[in-house]
């Protein structure tokens, strides 16, 4: 079977099926099937992206190249050749000389991948060890020419630091470089910048990406974010399901798809949403908002926005820059230690629990895990009804009645009043929460991050119904995310937030037109964009910058 | 002065005003009850002139304050009072009996924590396949057997059909350690058998919790060896969640001694108690209930300080 | 709920609880002799006549046995009512209000359970009158810093998720966040904790018996019978071990179905499960 392999194909992976044995609590365990049948070949010294939603086998499949299953995940078929022989073949200890050796990982969290009890550079160095590649000091020598290679700082002394004291981006550098450390063929990347910041990930993509080309190694680069790996692949495979959609060179891919599913990947946030200008009354006016937790933590410093009827207030901002604690000063949950809200003309009061009944029922949230916002021991019919119950004291048939009403626009049928949460799909649990907000006849829905943790396509889907009822319903949204993405498609005004501060605030086209602050330019110019070269574009023109100042 | 010194300090700290907060715990609960002391020696008995003089010669015309202060100023230097049913000094009474009893216990460690983290370790080593079913099992039915069913159990077994040791633990001080062992080897195992299920379930969990650790997997596609991974990676973290199984174990040991004590009629503290809560004798009561409480704390701060001085993130800061 | 996914282990213990149960409300029907009627010689062995043999008395061991069950279940039935309204009644509230009430409360537990709970129970039944309601109230209280640490535990985890949040902000009151949003979520766990307890409840009671500080005779309890007969041993004579048993295989029996109840509970995602 080997022998008909070219040269060049020093991966080639054949017909792979992957299983699963699923124990659920209480239930007997059964099997089933997450890859069905996959193959592919790669080139030594080039990379290949693996893309897909969740549940798409990516991960998977990656990590069947050091023929590795994780929870109870087992490779029930096909053949994965590495340098001419098939590594799902090999005993325990021949396996053991592949990994490490040949075959590297990356994960998504450095920091839980780094064992907090040794220092960094042991850890870096202990495969090239293990494997009696060469030297301590030689090990160490080439993990510091790494550490620089990674533009990690103080790359001669960050080795002698534990885990906990770097910074998480820093961490998934220096897992790169203990990837990169033993001179492997080839590397897996598992999401490894997911997990960061944008701002953030753009310096450990350009890292990873330049040490890929010093080191001439070969890798897999599993993502769910296609404009991120067009920046550092050869080639594309998009999954989707267990199986292979599309093939292809990163150009072609994105430049001229095959598949509808490809397509769609591409096009996501096709959204036109046409902006509208402020009214001369904001519905919600938040002025000067000071806000922390406990007397000495500060989180929100003198932020004013406004938000106008039947629009959207975008904003935007990286985790720690007080987004959230902006909904939550809204919500009353964490009432201000100064300024005021002024709603439609009078007043809020701050603290939540001194609101009237009226107040609360018209500013309505929905949340980022639609999972752990709905209350699994109730009926959908349930979750939506009480805001009625509660809010309209309607009872009996006629409630039921508006319970279908509300899933009607949801575009839910009608017979999911009867199911629990648990037997819906991550976009239906959205749809239901936004439901449960709507149900209130609210005029403000502050949605936090309400999309971040659903799939592309699906968000895209959620976005649309959002829009489509804020056209017919009026109701204003306070949209909270760190996608920019999502907020050029549905903002009408847009608030960035950085360290507490409102770093620029205003309509759309005012806030994403130059000239910029600093903070937004860099925000902006650290969002991957679906096209090829522009990681390269970004960090020429950063550097041009900089040598110009 | 370092983090982890300071949080140390702190802990010490916690674990002395805990006692002193168990003292006044204890003594209050002798005192709010209804009837007192006097009442309770002199029984069916009593009458008003006796009741008073009784009082009287006891101190308990005194308020409860003053008295609780005196009784705490004894403790201070090492005096718990004076025996009501005998007259005698309960501070001695304590002293020859708690080494006993902390001998038994020790004992009954010795068996019982290395078998019971092997034990751990094979589970581990063997999850979900009949090593760990079968410990998983046992460990089941030991937790719900009572001391005195394995107790008197061991006893006929061992000490009235087969004789290999006696069946009342008798200790006196002049015994060479040899015979002493022997005496208390049936106590000891009724202990082991005790507190083993319950320490190796513990410890299974504590393990299984770092061997899940994604630096375990780090490790694992490193290809290193289990050794290795075990030795390296595992048992850094591993010591510290696993010595505080121990330690909390230990703490059960040294209290779940007072029945077993009685079972094999042990001349210990528990028996020393037992005896005494019968005789309500309510000083004797106060100051073994005090000591047990004190070795209880004791040992949970012992497994605290442990733990802190096992973290990395505190050994070194940021 | 399917019969048939009950697994053989909960199966046996079910039968081996109820039989318990069933002996010790039937008592006066089933036992063939008084309870403290002397029928024979002291330690006769087992015989068609008394089938667990005789006492240290001379008493019939099953008759004394099938009483004990009553009295040994009942206290230890009451005890953890008990506990059980006291410490999850004050752990959830704890957890809901939390703030100056749930510091106070929390603490004082910690305190109560810095002192090993025989060792506590001693020292009080030193000074209280040695009576039933004594028992169950000593029993009942000291055991309640568990419940309450559990329920309280089990209540903190509901109470962050975000649907308790989303009650909040809708302006519904404690009662319906407790009954109706953190109630359902906690009480297959609080259910198999029950079980537990009362397992417990029946061990403590026995060795406050066995130690002769718990029920007092001429009144038959399964600690108590073992402390009558645990001189018989020395000779060889295992009456001891029949109580003592008997508090073992119902202990298991109660841990087999708790432990089932524990295992089928899913974790707040998982819900009632797909299908």
């Amino acid at each position: 079977m080997a022998t008909d392999q070219t040269e060049k194909d020093f991966l080639d992976i054949r017909d792979l099926k992957i299983g699963v044995t699923v124990r659920e609590p209480g239930e007997p365990p059964r099997d089933i099937t997450i890859v069905h049948g996959v193959s592919t070949t790669l080139e030594k010294g080039k990379v290949l992206g693996l893309i897909g939603e969740s549940g798409a086998g990516k991960s998977t499949i990656g990590l069947s190249s050091l023929a590795y299953g994780r929870g109870g995940v087992e490779i029930t078929g096909g053949e994965v050749f590495i340098n001419g022989r098939d590594i799902l073949k090999l005993s325990r200890g021949e396996l053991n000389n592949l990994r490490g050796r040949e075959v590297c990982y990356v994960s998504q969290s450095a920091a839980a991948g780094f064992n907090p009890a040794h220092r960094l550079i042991d850890q870096v160095i202990e495969a090239s060890l293990e494997h009696g590649l060469m030297t301590k000091a030689e090990a160490e020598d080439r993990a510091r020419y790494l550490f620089e290679a990674l533009s990690l700082p103080d790359p001669d002394t960050i080795g002698e630091r534990y885990p906990h004291q770097v910074s998480g981006g820093q961490l998934q550098r220096v897992m790169t470089a203990m990837a990169l450390c033993p001179k492997p063929d080839l590397i897996v990347f598992d999401e490894p910048t997911t997990a960061l910041d944008v701002t953030t990930q753009i310096d450990v993509l350009a890292a990873i990406k330049n040490a890929i080309d010093v080191t001439g190694v070969a890798a897999l680069y599993i993502t769910h974010d296609l404009a991120v790996v067009a920046q550092v692949a050869d080639e594309i495979m998009v999954l989707r399901n267990g199986e292979m959609v599309e093939h292809g060179p990163t150009s072609q891919i994105i430049e001229a798809p095959q598949e509808d599913y490809t397509r769609a990947l591409v096009s996501v946030r096709s959204i036109v949403h046409p902006e509208q200008a402020p009214t001369d009354t904001p519905l919600i006016s938040m002025e000067n908002i000071v806000a922390g937790y406990g007397n000495l933590v500060t989180v929100l410093d003198d932020v004013s926005v406004d938000l106008h009827p039947g629009q959207t207030l975008a904003v935007v901002g990286e985790s720690g820059s007080g987004k959230s604690t902006l909904a939550r000063v809204l919500t009353g949950l964490l009432p201000a230690r100064s300024g005021q809200i002024t709603y439609e003309g009078r007043t809020l009061t701050n603290a939540q629990k001194d609101r009237p009944l009226e107040d609360l029922r018209q500013i309505q949230m929905i949340y980022q895990m639609a999972d752990t916002a709905m209350n699994p021991r109730q009926t959908i019919g349930t979750i939506i009804g009480r805001p009625i119950e509660f809010y309209f004291g309607i009872k009996g048939a006629e409630l039921k009645k508006r319970i279908g009403e509300m899933l009607e626009k949801i575009e839910l049928p009608a017979e999911m009043a009867s199911r629990y949460p648990a037997e819906l799909s991550g976009g239906q649990k959205q749809r239901v929460c936004i439901a449960r907000a709507l149900a209130a006849e609210p005029k403000v829905i502050i949605c936090d991050e309400v999309t971040s943790a659903l799939d592309p396509l699906v968000a895209d889907g959620i976005l649309k119904l959002l829009l489509d009822l804020q056209k017919r319903e009026n109701v204003a949204y306070m949209f909270i995310t760190h996608d920019l993405a999502t907020v050029k498609a549905i903002a009408d005004s847009i608030a960035v937030m950085h360290l507490g501060k409102l770093a620029r605030y205003g309509t759309k086209e005012m806030v994403l037109s130059p000239p910029f602050d600093d903070y937004t330019d860099l925000l902006l110019s650290s969002v991957p964009e679906m096209k090829l070269g522009w990681l390269e574009n970004v960090i020429a023109t950063r550097k041009m910058e900089s040598a110009g100042n | 002065m370092s983090p982890v010194l300071k949080l140390i300090a702190q802990r010490i700290s916690l674990g002395i005003l805990l006692i002193f907060a168990v003292s006044i715990l204890i003594f209050a609960g002798t005192q709010i009850l209804p009837g007192d002391v006097a009442e309770s020696i002199l029984g069916q008995s009593a009458t008003p002139e006796n009741l008073a003089n009784l009082r009287a010669e006891l101190g308990l015309n005194e308020p409860a304050l003053s008295r609780y202060f005196s009784w705490l100023g004894g403790i201070m230097v090492g005096d718990l009072g004076t025996a009501l049913t005998s007259g005698t000094s309960i501070s001695d009474a304590i002293g020859a009996r708690l080494g006993n009893t902390l001998f038994l216990a020790a004992v009954a460690a010795m068996i019982s924590v290395p078998i019971a983290i092997l034990l751990g370790l094979l589970a581990v080593r063997y999850k979900d396949r009949w090593p760990d079913k079968v410990i998983s099992a046992t460990t089941l039915a030991s937790i719900s057997l009572p001391e005195f069913f394995i107790g008197y159990l061991l006893i006929l077994v061992f000490g009235v059909k087969l004789g290999w040791f006696p069946t009342v633990a008798t200790v006196f001080p002049e015994m060479s350690l040899g015979a002493r062992l022997n005496a208390v080897m049936l106590p000891a195992l009724t202990l082991t058998l005790v507190v083993l299920a319950h320490m190796m379930r513990m410890t299974r969990a504590a393990i299984l919790n770092v061997m899940q650790s994604a630096y375990i997997e780090t490790a694992e596609l490193k290809g290193m060896t289990s050794f290795k991974i075990i030795w390296k990676h595992a048992l850094p973290n591993a010591i510290s969640p696993v010595v505080n199984v121990v330690m909390l174990n230990l703490a059960y040991l040294i209290v779940g001694v007072v029945v077993v004590e009685v079972i094999f009629v042990y001349p210990g503290m528990g028996q020393y108690l037992v005896d005494h809560v019968a005789k309500r004798d309510v000083p004797v009561v106060q100051a073994c209930g005090l000591v047990f409480a004190a070795i209880f704390i004791g040992l949970n701060l012992l497994a605290d300080i442990i733990s802190i001085l096992s973290n990395p993130r505190l050994r070194h800061p940021k | 709920m399917d019969l048939k996914t009950i697994p053989i282990s909960a199966w046996l213990g079910i039968i081996s609880a109820s039989l318990f149960a069933f002996a010790a409300i039937f008592a006066p029907l089933l036992a063939p002799y008084g309870m403290s009627d002397i029928v024979g010689d002291v330690w006769e062995p087992m015989s068609s006549e008394h089938l667990l043999g005789t006492d240290n008395l001379g008493r019939d061991l099953l008759s004394r046995m099938i009483y004990g069950a009553r009295t040994t279940l009942a206290i230890a039935a009451l005890a953890t009512i008990v506990s059980f309204t006291l410490g999850s009644f004050l752990g959830m509230a704890a957890a809901v209000i939390g703030g100056w009430s749930d510091q106070l409360l929390s603490r004082g537990v910690d305190l109560l359970m810095s002192i090993p709970t025989l060792i506590f129970a001693l020292v009080v039944l030193s000074v209280m009158p040695a009576n039933i309601l004594t028992l169950i109230l000593v029993m009942g209280i000291l055991d309640a810093t568990r419940v309450f640490r559990l329920s309280r535990a089990v209540a903190v985890d509901v109470n962050v998720m975000d649907f308790v949040e989303a009650a909040k902000l809708r302006g519904e009151g404690r009662v319906w966040i407790i009954t109706r949003e953190i109630l359902p979520n906690a009480l297959s766990t609080l259910v198999a904790e029950l079980g537990l307890r009362f397992i417990f409840m029946v061990l403590f009671l026995s060795a406050l018996s066995f130690l002769g500080l718990g029920i007092q005779p001429p009144e038959a309890d399964w600690g108590g019978m073992v402390k009558e007969n645990k001189d018989g041993i020395i000779f060889g004579i295992p009456a001891a071990l029949i109580p003592a048993g008997a508090i073992a295989l119902l202990a298991i029996s109660v841990n087999l179905i708790a432990d089932w109840i524990l295992n089928r509970t899913t974790d707040l995602k998982g819900g009632r499960g797909g299908n």
